[in-house]
């Protein structure tokens, strides 16, 4: 990590020549040392410290407020009452279960969605046709709000898995393609046209050249898309579901069992990090060749 | 042998070291640039001429050594490096403090370049060599003591390449800034430089006057022999 840099004004090294003073020599009339910015490199537990600042600072509140009776327990949960409902719904509860049927909502939706925006993104940033055909009937698409569908759905696909995954998958369709026909359009067209000299066309153009040098932008699609295939699975899950994190908080909701409903909102709160986790994995093996070019 | 010096260094390299892994890339280099003198600095890809410059921008450290260089000091690079986003004259007067950074004083140095009717073009819309002289004349708005150009003319046509070399002799003649010259082309040392030095394997290997009147010119008996001697002491022979 380079990403603060320090700024030194180098001391002079001790010149080695007999008889010279120790400690920096005098700088000629007029003239300064050149301050240098060096990166300064920091290790991998102070970078893991600095990322743990804060969610340890809003659990030591949490903490606080809760356990020194400034907040009531029927509004927020205390961190011991949360911890008491976590074991509860493990052991006697599916929470496992529960939490296994959620993630694999959202992947399927995530891939579902963000391919087929891929695919989308891709054609409109080739070609005019595709842009001209698509595009602005996907910019109105995407200022729907998905959870007034919920209801629409439910009519088409019934109250099954179909009508879960599907949401999930219109809600992660527009940043994918938003991001995806953006980065295809800003593609060097110099490299395409030398590419094309070369013999490269169609789909081995794509797939070799326009798509590796799209994937900046790809990935940032894929970051959102996972963002928000969790959001969409909390609308989703409130569909008569009878098993994932959405029942339980429809449960929970009903029955006023605030450290539940807190159990479920980390769960969904560590959904979310992880698929940033795994999209930032993948960022960081898919692209070798970027390595140099970020300011950090 | 070069230490010694008629008036104020501009710039003072002493004893400088610069090692990246195991390797040497500068040992033990010394070197002094004299106010308003036009230096030279030749090597070959790899002797260090680039990381010397990166040292004197403050870029990077030495490793050991001594290096000073004054208070106001520019660069013009191989590339423009404009930013696309601001119009040429203010791509001039960047950084500038606020009440420098006027319109008048960036289209004056604009004119020096020959550019004042481009002060509101976008960079973008530039060629090569109108961009660079935009580089140029951001350098030269800050008067600076010390100018340093990293190959600035590598990457320009060959004709524009002529033009550019003559309006920088014709610059620096005129605003007397200490200028040190990182370049790999032999002719363009001899044409501008008032002493060349050769950097090879981290040391100054040659240093040497060029005392042809100016303005220059490429060709005649005695720049031919300087430039087959530096040629030669950068491992290129020439026929006879």
């Amino acid at each position: 990590m380079t990403d603060v840099t320090e700024r030194v004004n180098r001391a002079a090294t001790v010149g080695g020549h007999p008889g010279d003073a120790p400690g920096p020599a005098p700088a000629p009339e007029g003239l300064v040392r050149p301050v240098v910015e060096v990166p300064r490199r920091r290790g991998r537990a102070v970078t893991l410290a600095l990322r743990a600042i804060l969610p340890v600072a809003i659990f030591l509140l949490w903490w606080g407020l809760t356990g020194t009776g400034a907040i009531s327990g029927t509004q927020l949960a205390s961190p011991a009452a949360t911890w008491d409902a976590f074991t509860d719904l493990l052991l006697h509860q599916d929470l496992v279960g529960d939490v296994g049927i959620s993630a694999a909502r959202a992947a399927m939706g995530l891939l579902i969605g963000a391919g087929l925006g891929l695919i989308l993104g891709v054609i409109v940033g080739l070609f005019r046709l595709g842009e001209e055909l698509f595009d602005s009937s996907l910019q109105m698409f995407r200022t729907l709000p998905f959870p007034a569908l919920i209801f629409l759905f439910i009519i088409w696909f019934g109250i099954g898995e179909t009508a879960k995954v599907l949401l999930i998958a219109l809600a992660c369709l527009t940043p994918m393609y938003l991001n995806a026909s953006n980065g295809v359009r800003n593609v060097d067209r110099r490299v395409v046209e030398a590419a094309r000299t070369f013999g490269l066309r169609g789909w081995g153009l794509v797939r070799k050249v326009i798509l590796p040098l799209a994937l900046p932008s790809i990935l940032n699609g894929l970051r959102f898309a996972a963002g928000i295939s969790i959001v969409a699975l909390v609308f989703a899950e409130t569909i008569a579901a009878n098993l994932g994190i959405g029942y339980l908080v429809t449960q929970a909701s009903s029955l006023q069992q605030v450290p539940t409903l807190m159990v479920c909102i980390i769960i969904y709160a560590l959904l979310g990090i992880t698929a940033d986790v795994l999209v930032r994995i993948i960022e960081r093996f898919s692209m070798p060749w970027r390595g140099h070019l970020a300011v950090r | 042998m070069t230490d010694i010096m008629l008036g104020a260094p501009a710039v003072v390299v002493r004893d400088v070291t610069k090692t990246f892994g195991e390797r040497d890339v500068l040992s033990d280099l010394d070197l002094t640039v004299g106010r308003g003198e036009f230096v030279a600095l030749l090597g070959a890809s790899g002797s260090g001429k680039t990381t010397l410059l990166r040292i004197l921008l403050g870029l990077e450290g030495p490793s050991r050594g001594d290096v000073f260089v004054p208070e106001v000091r520019t660069t013009v690079f191989q590339e423009p490096r404009l930013v696309a986003s601001m119009k040429v004259w203010r791509n001039v007067v960047i950084g500038q403090p606020r009440q420098l950074a006027t319109r008048a004083r960036a289209v004056t140095a604009l004119r020096e370049v020959g550019l004042e009717g481009h002060a509101d073009a976008w960079p973008g819309t530039l060629s090569g060599g109108e961009a660079q002289r935009v580089a140029l004349a951001r350098a030269l708005v800050r008067e600076p003591q010390l100018l340093l150009l990293d190959e600035p003319f590598a990457a320009l046509d060959a004709l524009t390449r002529l033009k550019m070399q003559a309006l920088v002799a014709d610059l620096c003649a005129r605003h007397k800034p200490g200028v040190l010259l990182v370049t790999h082309d032999v002719e363009e040392a001899v044409l501008l430089a008032d002493r060349v030095f050769v950097l090879k394997e981290g040391r100054i290997s040659l240093n040497l006057e060029v005392n042809l009147p100016r303005p220059r010119r490429v060709g005649g008996d005695e720049f031919d022999a300087l430039r087959d001697r530096f040629l030669s002491e950068l491992g290129v022979q020439q026929p006879h």
